[in-house]
């Protein structure tokens, strides 16, 4: 999957920029896929069933044309009245009437009801009035949409070829970006079409589809032909939404996002210690783990934590109404109701399967547009598998991740597992090679409880806890508490409790004996202490006795040498016979 | 209007048409030589019929609605009616034209 997501990367990347010239269509996505939109002063052919999005998207080129490049033009329809069309466009916010006024002509071909056909016909007097408007108003580009609802009255398909190729060459000569829409009931075979001859003949074929995959719509696109161009080749998923059309391609072209150091609160003060510091900003957090694990739990706290710091979060809830999301959570110490109320933010609540993987994936970027959060919950991601086949869901998925983290958003999703065995979940498996953190959750039956235990399977970048711990839920929030092991056994809940309290007396019966022993060894201290004050007493005594007889004996001394002195003076011996 | 009788002998309003052609487009030339084969069977004061050119006039046929060529609009009398194509089949074209069963040559005698 990598490596075909790179090859598309590549494709994108590598589309030329000079070569033909091209004019941009300004369609999300389309631009890039065929690097700059569709061959200017040529043909492109819409192909695609029913509701496949042809009308939809040749009238969006012409509208963003006209509104973006000033670029005038007209719209021949053939199946639908320009009213109706106009009334369409209503709805994707599109006043074509305001442009109608000078960039954008509808030119309404479709034959009444009430016309006899008597004999051939042809397009040549339509063409005349056409370029005579075209000079008139400068137009750039023209869309001819569902012109075989004409040319089948002709009834020869000779007749209809030959009024193609009219088509082709008028637009050639008057060089004009065409656009032209055919039918084909089952695009993924459209050389079997009645217009089959003109995928040979124009310049760009692009493939739109229609179809239902688990009884959920998904349309796709793919640009079969680009003469003169390198493009992407894969068939990509159109969305066609309030504003328009959409073309996901596969997220952000390159995995160069800035690699944050910022460290963003867990909403557990325990966790952060364990991933000693908590989750990298604009990092993707994967938490996995069976039903009732506390996965919903654990991801609100973060945006709980963000939202009390002054950030904003977006959590998207699926198959859980907001106020009961904001119920259930209270219940575990965690208030959101406060930060609904101050628009920090967002629950956004969706049924799974409302839409597709893809309506899924564009309501994502239009809350992250509006609300620019700071800490993105999907809860569970596993539910954006559940529509659209479990290819374009996976892809859904990992893009998401992809989108949240190109702007810096820390994401935290959840995804159920089954049961324990952490690989048997496809999704997951994909999702959790792109998540920066990965926190599983299980149960663990033991004593005749069920306690819920956390592990952090992985943390890039990260010093992580590789212990097990048990999470607790209680009133006041959420807890991790030491798992311990005893005898070979991991011991939770009750077991943990008593094995706490067991080791709680040890630890103060430890601490009174050593109390004791101190106290013992303080008294003994002190009487070393008095002895040695005593003796050096004794020593100073001894000191003061032996200088004592040390001066008498030399006072002594002194006094016999005077003695012998007066002796001789008084016998007035010789001097110094001595 | 003495020639604006049917075989009836109701009295109709004078037949107006527009032709709309691109000079030089072979069904544009083939319609109008088949129009005037069949209004030759008709008194000439009894209709009136303005050729227009789309080459020449563009936006007098984008102002009147002409989508393809030739298209031949019975303006009156009412109710207005539009025929393309070249107008081979003669019998759609004088019915939308208001003839049918009116006209002996339409359908031979009447029975």
């Amino acid at each position: 999957m990598s490596s075909r997501r790179k090859n598309i990367t590549d494709a994108i990347r590598h589309a030329p920029v000079k070569g033909i010239d091209k004019s941009a269509t300004c369609i999300g996505g389309f631009d890039e896929i065929t690097g700059g939109g569709i061959p200017r002063g040529r043909v492109t052919l819409l192909v695609g069933g029913p509701g496949a999005g042809k009308t939809v998207f040749a009238l969006e080129t012409l509208v963003n044309g006209a509104v973006k490049h000033r670029e005038p033009a007209i719209f021949v329809a053939f199946e639908e009245n320009s009213r109706q069309i106009i009334a369409n466009a209503a709805t994707f916010g599109w006043d074509l009437e305001e442009l109608e006024r000078e960039r954008l002509f509808f030119l309404d071909a479709r034959l009444s009801p009430t016309v006899v056909q008597s004999g051939a016909f042809d397009l040549s007097g339509m063409l005349a009035q056409i370029s005579d408007k075209a000079k008139e108003m400068q137009a750039t580009r023209v869309v001819f949409d569902g012109i075989d609802v004409l040319l089948t009255l002709l009834g020869d398909q000779n007749a209809e070829r030959r009024e193609m190729y009219r088509i082709y060459d008028w637009l050639q000569s008057e060089g004009l970006t065409g656009i032209i829409t055919a039918k084909a009931a089952e695009s993924d075979r459209p050389s079997t079409e009645r217009y089959a001859f003109m995928q040979f003949m124009v310049d760009c074929v692009v493939l739109f589809h229609h179809r239902l995959l688990d009884r959920v719509s998904i349309r796709t696109v793919r640009v079969m032909k680009y003469r003169g161009s390198s493009f992407a080749e894969s068939e990509f998923p159109l969305i066609i939404s309030k504003d328009g059309i959409h073309v996901s391609t596969f997220g952000p072209k390159s995995l160069d996002v800035d690699a944050s150091t910022t460290r963003v609160s867990s909403g557990i003060a325990r966790l952060d210690t364990m991933l000693s510091g908590g989750y990298f900003a604009g990092s993707a957090v994967l938490i996995s783990g069976a039903p009732g694990t506390a996965k919903t739990t654990l991801s609100a706290a973060c945006a709980g934590m963000a939202c009390a710091r002054g950030e904003r979060a977006v959590v998207l809830s699926f198959d859980e109404g907001a106020a009961q999301y904001v119920r259930n959570l209270k219940s575990v110490g965690i208030d959101l109701q406060p930060h609904v109320d101050s628009g920090a933010l967002v629950i956004h609540s969706v049924r799974t399967e409302s839409q597709g993987a893809e309506e899924h994936l564009l309501s994502i970027k239009n809350m992250l547009d509006e609300h620019k959060p700071q800490v993105l919950v999907i809860d569970p991601i596993s539910a954006l598998g559940k529509t659209g086949g479990p290819i374009a869901a996976s892809h859904a998925s990992v893009r998401a991740i992809d989108l949240a983290k190109s702007r810096g958003i820390t994401t935290i999703v959840t995804s159920l597992v089954a049961d324990d065995n952490q690989a048997t979940e496809a999704t997951s498996a994909q999702i959790s090679t792109i998540a920066d953190t990965w926190i599983h959750l299980a149960y663990l039956v033991k004593g005749g409880e069920r306690n819920r235990t956390l592990t952090i399977v992985k943390s890039r970048g990260m010093k992580h806890s590789s212990q097990v711990r048990e999470l607790i839920l209680s009133d006041h929030g959420v807890s991790l508490a030491d798992v311990y092991s005893a005898g070979g056994e991991v011991l939770v809940g009750t077991a943990r409790y008593e094995h706490e309290q067991a080791k709680h007396e040890e630890e103060r019966a430890r601490e009174e004996e050593t109390q004791r022993h101190r106290t013992r060894l303080r008294l003994a201290e002190a009487e070393l202490a008095a002895r040695i004050t005593g003796l050096q007493r004794e020593l100073d005594a001894h000191r003061a006795e032996l200088q004592r007889a040390d001066s008498e004996e030399s006072e002594r001394k002194t006094r016999r040498a005077e003695g012998h002195r007066a002796v001789l003076q008084r016998r007035t011996a010789d001097a110094d016979a001595s | 209007m003495n020639a604006a009788h049917s075989s009836t002998g109701k009295a109709v309003a004078r037949l107006s048409l527009r032709l709309y052609v691109v000079s030089g487009a072979p069904n544009s030339a083939t319609a109008r030589a088949n129009l005037f084969d069949i209004l030759s069977e008709i008194p000439d004061d009894s209709y009136s019929v303005e050729v227009i050119d789309c080459i020449t006039d563009p936006r007098r046929a984008l102002a009147d609605g002409v989508i393809v060529t030739p298209t031949l609009v019975k303006v009156a009398p009412e109710p207005q009616r539009t025929v393309v194509g070249t107008l081979a089949d003669r019998h759609s074209v004088l019915d939308a034209l208001g003839f049918t069963p009116a006209l002996p040559m339409a359908r031979g005698a009447d029975e």
